[in-house]
């Protein structure tokens, strides 16, 4: 908490003039380490709009929509059908380099911020997101009802790793402003990386980003570089831990 | 208790695990077989994915049948030179095994063929051994005596062996080939097998009961620490936190099955075991006919940065 209220006061000295807005955030904590005992975690991101003296009179109230994307991953989504009776993974796209993890948050209604021309262009909500597929040999975004498109969006949502809120920004002051991050435990480890953009009568007005990582330490991240670097000794390893816990079972309930 | 699994990538209950583990120990201890068939689908069902379940139950009935095997060998229940003549075929097969497995995974039709082969095989042997339990039982409850053993087509093969401490004369050919069919679905499906090598010992080899479940241990043993190391070198998918937990609640489980086990009747037990392998079966064969619930399903090729 102190962390939070120290930052909140960095972020309320700061600020220069350069110009009609400045956005200026930071992230309660930029690096999440997940331990044994990990199982989610919630970050808060909050900011403050800095006006200056270009800044219009008449511009009083203003909207944000914070975009968090973990790392990107290729991903398939394959669709079940029947065939001779059985229903089997048949049809199949491929969605390239999307984000493992998505979220967006909005003071209010995506629709109500802003047009859907600059929604669209913006990236604002789920369904204007750019989600790459592959679909044979042509690279693209689809419409949004697509159908692979929507279920691959549903899945994400269903395990918590996509997700959007338009009422989770929250304006504690009409220029200072706060947003929880909830990550899952299932959470993808990586970079994430997080944009602010700021709206004002429906207009885009400016953006700016940051960052946050998360990563795996001590034991976890011992046991997953093992796995992975050293494939060898790690079955070694598991090999000798299998016959130790035998050995040791039929030592322990050993009857004579 | 919440424990994150670092290459499952996901927080899981310890004490669930625990319990897991001891259950299927329990049933494999009663039985005398791995318990991989229950293993792996409970796995998949607390959210971890098939490929993970399947590499690391490997290592979870190493832990078991070596226990298992072990007190076998105390009691001179184990036949060395079958089990020799078994692994190099069940060694060949494991290799296999986990090349196709790679090859699956590429496809996108692992999980189908995982589901497949369950189906075939749980119902198939599971059906056998309920019929054969029913019959002998039947028998008993008439007080008839078993029928005579007599020899088969398989007896007539070439490269005879003598196995001493079974004392039967056999072929090595059939049972390097049961070695390696064994070794080949253990990789794929993440079982150690134990379940149909016993039969296949017992109705087609012809190996006497007193050296049966040893003898199918030591090669269940062997072949799944090869899995292990096949799976780790090759698909990184080894979880050993999610192993450890389970060998701990598996080895404690089945040293009480194998107490239970023992109060009961020979044909009860088997008729039993065939019940529950055939329960199996047939509910994963209604997962196939069924239309499930959400026709699409996502999964990731990796995370690169």
């Amino acid at each position: 908490m102190i962390r939070v209220l120290l930052a909140i006061a960095l972020v309320l000295l700061l600020g220069g003039a350069a110009r009609a807005e400045r956005l200026i955030v930071s992230v309660s904590n930029h690096r999440v380490t997940v331990t044994p005992n990990y199982s989610g975690e919630e970050l808060v991101l909050f900011g403050s709009v800095e006006k200056d003296a270009t800044t219009p009179a008449d511009r009083t109230a203003y909207d944000l929509v914070v975009t968090v994307m973990g790392p990107r991953a290729d991903m398939v989504t394959r669709r079940k059908e029947r065939t001779f009776g059985i229903w089997i993974n048949t049809d199949y796209r491929q969605f390239l380099q999307v984000p493992s993890y998505l979220a967006l948050f909005a003071n209010r209604p995506f629709d109500a911020i802003t047009s859907p021309e600059i929604a669209r262009r913006q990236q604002i909500g789920l369904n204007n997101v750019l989600l790459t597929q592959r679909v044979g040999g042509d690279y693209a975004d689809v419409v949004p009802h697509d159908v692979f498109r929507s279920a691959f969006i549903r899945l994400r949502t269903q395990r918590g790793l996509y997700r959007e809120d338009s009422s989770a920004v929250t304006f504690l002051t009409p220029t200072l402003f706060r947003t929880g991050i909830p990550l899952p435990g299932e959470v993808p480890i990586g970079t994430y990386q997080v944009e602010i953009k700021l709206f004002a009568n429906g207009a885009f007005i400016g953006k700016t980003d940051t960052a946050f990582e998360i990563v795996k330490v001590g034991f976890e991240q011992f046991v997953a570089n093992s796995a992975r670097h050293n494939g060898l000794l790690y079955g070694l390893a598991t090999v000798a831990m299998a016959l130790m816990t035998g050995w040791m079972a039929s030592i322990v309930f050993r009857k004579d | 208790m919440q424990l994150y699994l670092p290459i499952a990538d996901l927080p899981v209950n310890v004490f669930l695990v625990l319990a897991m583990g001891a259950a299927v120990g329990f049933v494999s201890g009663m039985f005398g077989i791995g318990g991989g068939f229950l293993m792996t689908p409970l796995l998949i069902f607390i959210g971890i994915t098939p490929a993970v379940a399947v590499a690391s139950v490997a290592s979870h009935i190493a832990a078991s049948s070596f226990s298992g095997a072990l007190s076998y060998w105390r009691r001179r229940a184990i036949d060395p030179a079958l089990a020799t003549v078994l692994l190099c075929g069940g060694v060949t097969g494991t290799a296999l095994g986990v090349w196709a497995f790679t090859q699956l995974r590429a496809l996108g039709q692992l999980d189908l063929m995982i589901a497949l082969s369950y189906v075939v095989l749980l119902t198939t042997v599971g059906g056998l051994m309920f019929y054969e339990g029913l019959r002998a039982l039947m028998r008993t409850r008439r007080g008839a005596l078993p029928p005579r053993r007599t020899h088969n087509w398989i007896h007539g093969l070439p490269l005879k062996m003598r196995f001493k401490r079974s004392k039967i004369y056999l072929s090595v050919i059939p049972v390097v080939v049961v070695g390696i069919a064994i070794g080949f679905i253990g990789a794929i499906m993440g079982i150690g097998g134990g379940f149909i090598l016993v039969p296949v010992m017992i109705y087609l080899l012809r190996v006497p009961t007193s050296t049966v479940i040893g003898t199918s241990m030591v090669l269940t043993l062997v072949t799944m620490l090869f899995a292990t190391m096949l799976h780790a070198v090759t698909n990184h998918l080894v979880d050993a936190v999610l192993a450890l937990i389970l060998m701990v609640g598996g080895v404690t489980g089945a040293q009480f099955g194998a107490r239970a086990g023992q109060k009961i009747r020979g044909e009860q037990l088997r008729l039993l075991l065939g019940l529950l392998i055939l329960s199996v079966g047939i509910r994963f064969a209604i997962e196939l006919v069924i239309q499930p619930s959400d026709l699409f399903t996502i999964r990731e090729l990796g995370v690169s940065g």
